[in-house]
């Protein structure tokens, strides 16, 4: 098809989304933690000098010092590696969990909308037994159920936040429904699932992507939280999470052991936050104006 | 002189002459009994509603509220959501082919393309978030076979010809870059673009400021003519029906009190309740005397009166008004017709 009319779109929409960015300093903040995360977790090869899972019990709980610049723990290995290499689990893990639950939950929850009846209520109080137990706790035991691993973490997790989109979703189909266009369609003679794809999911996206980019910094601290009572990463893989819960023993003597991964998972979770704060500023013109 | 009650009668008087031989009514609906069954009872919402639409009229039905047009409307394309309401008696036909038989599958392919319709809402009726050509050529490619290049030379002609000054810019716009009698105008369009045969523009122009409700109106009349489909327009405006359409239907409480050609009931109007909303147009109100208006309000169509539904409103009531009036033609006047014993008679000796 032939297309491109003006200057390139993508450019102009991209020069909008600056504009938007230079009025929101806290989401600049966020994006700038995000960016200076993922590089170091993607370019952990480059940057370490270290191999993470290195050990020289000549070097056990060394200081940091120009040659391990966050200390190393109690087996020698290299700190600063390690929470670089931990970076692309927990960050790996944290984007994962949020586009799979969302992406699950919200077509789950927009044909639970459409359907309606017996097969919505049924959806609906499956959801409800899922969100009644503390969600800490069913993650720790479906991940224990599955058997300590990262993956199986990761699939814990997301199990126990579908139900939030799912009722997100829901929530905007009933209202989304109800929208002139939607009856316009029908009176076009569109079928259900055309409107259900270029109709309902459309519009019911902007919420659902404010609650995915917050929902990213959420899982990391999960898999961290999982990595601490020792169902997520197992060793020698290296994961903030297990790493913290290792140096706890250390705490006292070496500070740098926990403090480090832990800066890493703050830095991180925060990043995501804001930047989920901005999105949702951005996609709210209403809210923006404050 | 006792006018035939059959409903028939008013039938075959109703059918317009000059666009002649075409026989079958694009739109027919015959003594059309429809409900919606509520907690104990049901409320009657159409009660013997008969409408005749031939290929290329435009034809107005007006009446306040309540009256059951727009429930007329959506259920000429069976939008009205299934088990939530019941048909006693009585059909409706698509060139005659029985709507209130068709499978949903069939609906589907009729909606948008053998019949399609406009609402009141131009400014919700588009999705906000796709863009007007996208939605425009969604239409055409669901009904029609055409490829995706040709949809979008089609759709830019569409838009051409609501006289939209730029179309290959508004092609590519999004409905909110756009004023509400533009996307009024995108609605034509996208009515118009299979070509139906019937459109159903239900108060079209209730949400647009006055000078573009005539641009809108005049724009669905030229369209109209060009290709041969037939309007029918539900409004509450007597004013918007005596300059667009050729014949009407005046409805209240669910059933068709008046109808003939527009300047016959214009002029005179034999149902007391059309000369109450003819009296209460500010344009025939003598300078500085209050407007006047219809007493009292709609009946609950749950609990319909017997006999004269507008008996507690009438001015004119009398002895026969207990027994429900079937539409009379008038005697001087066979397309016009009316469902009042109090005027039927009387109209004819003027």
């Amino acid at each position: 098809m032939a297309t491109t009319t003006a200057v390139s779109p993508l450019f102009s929409s991209l020069a909008y989304f600056w504009y938007q960015l230079r009025r929101s300093p806290m989401m600049l903040l966020g994006l700038l933690l995000i960016t200076l995360m993922c590089l170091a977790a993607a370019l952990a090869p480059l940057l370490a000098v270290h191999d993470p899972d290195a050990i020289d019990l000549g070097s056990r709980l060394l200081p940091p010092s120009a040659a391990h610049l966050f200390g190393t723990d109690e087996v020698g290995r290299d700190l600063f590696s390690r929470v670089l290499y931990g970076g692309r689990q927990s960050i790996g893990v944290g984007i994962f969990v949020a586009f799979m639950a969302s992406v699950i939950g919200s077509i789950i929850g927009c044909f639970s909308g459409i359907i309606g009846r017996m097969v919505d209520t049924l959806i609906m109080r499956l959801m409800d037994i899922v969100l009644s137990v503390p969600s800490l706790v069913l993650t720790m035991a479906l991940a224990a159920a599955l058997g300590p691993s990262l993956f199986n973490a990761m699939i814990a997790i997301t199990v126990v936040r579908i139900p939030y989109y799912v009722r997100l979703a829901r929530g905007q189909t009933l209202s989304i429904r109800e929208m002139a266009y939607v009856r316009a369609a029908e009176t076009f003679g569109a079928g259900k699932p055309h409107i259900v794809r270029w109709h309902v999911l459309r519009n019911a996206l902007p919420p659902i992507i404010v609650q995915m980019t917050l929902d990213i910094g959420n899982a990391i601290l999960m898999a961290a939280a999982l990595g601490f009572i020792g169902l997520g990463a197992q060793q020698p893989t290296a994961e903030w999470g297990a790493m913290i819960a290792s140096g706890r023993n250390y705490l006292l003597d070496q500070w740098w052991y926990s403090t480090f991964p832990g800066v890493a998972i703050l830095m991180t979770a925060i990043g995501f936050n804001l930047v989920g704060d901005g999105v949702r500023d951005m996609l709210d013109p209403k809210q923006k104006v404050k | 002189m006792m006018p035939a009650r059959q409903s028939d009668t008013m039938l075959n008087a109703a059918t317009t002459p000059p666009l002649g031989q075409a026989a079958v009514p694009v739109l027919d609906i015959d003594n059309l009994y429809l409900e919606f069954p509520v907690y104990k009872g049901a409320i009657r919402a159409l009660n013997g509603v008969s409408i005749q639409v031939m290929p290329g009229e435009i034809v107005g039905i007006v009446g306040e509220s309540g009256s059951g047009k727009s429930v007329t409307a959506m259920m000429s394309m069976r939008l009205i959501p299934e088990n939530s309401y019941r048909v006693r008696t009585g059909s409706i036909r698509k060139s005659g082919r029985n709507i209130l038989q068709a499978s949903e599958k069939e609906m589907r392919h009729i909606r948008g393309k053998d019949m399609a319709m406009i609402f009141q809402e131009p400014m919700t009726a588009l999705n906000p978030t796709m863009k007007v050509g996208r939605q425009i050529t969604d239409l055409i490619r669901r009904h029609t076979s055409l490829s995706a290049g040709q949809a979008r030379e089609h759709a830019i002609a569409l838009l051409r010809d609501m006289h939209i000054a730029d179309p290959v810019q508004i092609f590519d716009a999004y409905p909110f870059e756009l004023s509400g009698g533009m996307r009024q105008r995108i609605m034509i369009a996208l009515a118009f673009s299979c070509e139906p045969s019937l459109l159903i523009a239900d108060e079209p122009t209730t949400a647009l400021d006055v000078t573009v409700q005539k641009q809108v109106l005049m724009l669905l009349r030229e369209r109209a003519r060009k290709t041969g489909t037939a309007i029918l327009l539900i409004t509450h405006d007597m004013a918007v029906v005596s300059q667009f359409c050729e014949r009407v239907y005046v409805m209240y409480a669910g059933s068709v009190v008046e109808q003939g050609i527009t300047a016959q009931v214009i002029d005179r109007p034999a149902h007391p309740y059309t000369r109450g909303l003819l009296g209460g147009l500010p344009e025939n109100a003598e300078p500085g005397a209050p407007l006047q208006a219809i007493a009292g309000q709609v009946p609950n169509l749950a609990d319909l009166p017997g006999g004269c539904a507008f008996r507690n409103r009438c001015p004119l009531q009398g002895e026969p008004c207990s027994q429900i009036p079937p539409l009379m033609p008038l005697a001087d006047q066979p397309g016009h017709s009316v469902a009042c014993w109090m005027t039927a008679g009387e109209a004819a000796h003027v």
